[in-house]
């Protein structure tokens, strides 16, 4: 299962199409393989965030607020999309690993 | 937690009521509660998000640094922005969002966010900016309104229009306003100032001529006509086209063909025609200037463009208008008017119309050095109207008794403009005559002119 997080700073981001980094984890067997590792996107687009997402062959997108179009888009290429996820990146990994994150999840209050 | 739970449950039934989302939140940018429409756009309940930071609930297009949620709750001014939120249903919302200070109880402040979805007048906008406002005609008052409303009239058909108004006033923004509405958008919009040519050149202009058909014809000249194929061609001064050249554009027009100058092959056309003058056409035809059967063949449409001084209020609209367009293109940051700079702006006739007001406009933007226009930086014009308004001042002069037009002269010599040579030739005459108290051999002395000569310019003038 490869992971890919929406973020703004330690957050997940509001917004995907606003998003300027997005973190990349390979979940196997419950647990995170390796170091997660940290990309920053030249310049803010849901569509190259998309494009970048199934060139990565990522299976679990986790984001806030999603278009409809990159929704659809994502989801017609086979990506779990998981929106409207409030709280820390950190977080919203540990739920996603054993599956409990769903969308509309407020994790945690800062 | 106690007193902030207070302030919900007492502000939540007031503001539940309104069809609109708000939200309070507090000085550090987190969400104290939100109504129920936000709810329902969020996708959130009050319970599970209050204390969260707000942007993560309105998922909007602010930037997080600078954001105006932010400066409201720390300078206390309100704001308005329109921005985008991505709402529950994974749709895209243009918003308006007015933030206010809200005193929320007697130990905390907070502001207040009430967020409007615009989707609407986005779709009327981009609808209308489509249509009209992008052509350039601005204004809100009634008679230009009026004309914007006939606007999609004029444009949908395919008749020939007459357009009337004064010079300056916008007949061929209008023009090409109607050309960018119709469905000849795609092809070409040609205008041909018919008074700028003299009548052999300007039929070459405009039916073209083929190699050889004149003196000087060394190639083929397809003519306005049919570069204008499948377009609009906008024939301004339509009054100052000659006689011989009305017949020509009355076959055109009946017939949608017609001879190249010097061809034996006849041409067929799809333009549309829109004539433009400032000339009373009435008038011409009367004095036999204008063929009333081109009149009646131009006038299947009509449009005014009223003058400036008839569009009550739409002057402040468009001095802020090409005063912010010429702050841009010289690079200067000029705020406004002042008071009495705006006064003399409104009080003034325009008898140049829009054009004039542009003139006065981009003049006082150069010459300006201050964050506002002052009235020095005005044209004399506007300053002083009485002695300098070219329509006025022909007959104001002969009106006012001789020892005013002299005060007013030796006041300042240099306040008297004239648009030409006669008027100021004529200004020149009755200036020194009133300054020799009438003597015609002083006053062609002073002038340096034979006494027979000022009585010849005198005549000429119309001076008694």
């Amino acid at each position: 299962m490869r992971i890919l997080l929406v973020l703004q700073g330690d957050w997940i981001a509001p917004r995907f199409d606003l998003a300027t980094e997005v973190l990349l984890a390979i979940i196997h067997k419950g647990k995170v393989e390796g170091k997660p590792r940290e990309i920053l996107l030249s310049r803010l687009s849901g569509e190259e965030l998309c494009g970048l997402i199934v060139k990565k062959d990522v299976t679990h997108v986790i984001c806030g607020g999603i278009e409809e179009g990159h929704y659809q888009y994502l989801t017609w290429k086979g990506v779990d999309v998981i929106d409207q996820v409030i709280g820390k990146a950190r977080y919203a990994l540990r739920l996603a690993k054993t599956g409990q994150l769903v969308c509309g999840t407020v994790i945690g209050k800062g | 937690m106690k007193r902030s739970t207070l302030k919900r449950a007492d502000v939540l039934p007031f503001i539940n009521c309104i069809p609109h989302g708000i939200a309070l939140i507090d000085v550090a940018g987190n969400l104290l509660c939100m109504n129920d429409y936000l709810e329902v756009i969020s996708g959130y309940k009050n319970q599970d998000v209050v204390g969260i930071s707000a942007r993560f609930v309105l998922r909007s297009s602010l930037p997080k640094k600078n954001n105006p949620i932010d400066k409201v709750a720390l300078t206390r001014e309100p704001a308005i922005v329109e921005t985008d939120i991505i709402s529950a249903t994974r749709k895209k919302m243009p918003v308006r969002i007015t933030v206010t200070p809200f005193a929320g109880g007697d130990t905390q402040s907070c502001v207040l966010c009430f967020i409007e979805d615009i989707s609407f007048l986005k779709k009327l906008d981009e609808h209308y900016g489509g249509e009209i406002r992008s052509f350039g005609i601005r204004g809100h008052s009634k008679a230009i309104q009026d004309l914007l409303d006939f606007l999609p009239v004029l444009s949908r058909t395919d008749a020939t229009l007459l357009i009337t108004g004064e010079t300056g006033t916008g007949k061929d923004l209008l023009a090409q306003a109607i050309h960018d509405g119709s469905d000849r958008a795609a092809y070409s919009f040609i205008k041909v100032n018919c008074g700028a040519l003299p009548g052999a050149l300007l039929e070459s202009e405009l039916f073209g001529h083929v190699r050889g058909a004149f003196t000087g014809a060394h190639t083929d000249k397809p003519g306005m006509f049919r570069l204008a194929q499948g377009g609009t061609l906008f024939l301004t001064e339509i009054g100052d086209l000659p006689l011989p050249l009305q017949v020509k554009l009355l076959t055109v027009l009946d017939d949608k063909e017609f001879f190249p100058l010097g061809s034996s092959k006849k041409v067929q056309v799809d333009v549309r025609v829109i004539a433009g003058t400032h000339w009373n056409l009435d008038n011409l035809i009367k004095e036999e200037k204008f063929r009333e059967d081109l009149y009646f063949r131009l006038n299947v449409l009509r449009a005014h463009v009223p003058p400036l001084r008839d569009r009550q209020g739409d002057v402040k609209l468009l001095a802020d208008y090409f005063l912010q367009k010429f702050a841009v293109e010289l690079k200067k940051v000029i705020q406004g008017f002042t008071a009495p700079a705006l006064s003399l702006l409104m009080d003034y006739s325009y008898p140049g119309n829009v054009r004039e007001l542009s003139n006065i406009i981009e003049c006082a933007a150069n010459m300006c050095p201050e964050k506002k226009i002052t009235p020095e930086y005005l044209s004399d014009n506007i300053r002083f109207p009485s002695l300098s308004s070219p329509s006025e001042k022909g007959t104001k002069v002969e009106k006012t008794d001789g020892e005013q037009i002299l005060r007013r002269l030796s006041e300042d010599r240099n306040t008297i403009f004239a648009d030409n040579w006669k008027g100021t030739e004529k200004n020149m005459i009755m200036e020194t005559l009133l300054f020799c108290k009438g003597k015609k051999g002083a006053a062609a002395k002073e002038l340096g002119w034979g006494r027979s000569t000022l009585w010849r310019k005198m005549k000429q003038h119309g001076i008694s």
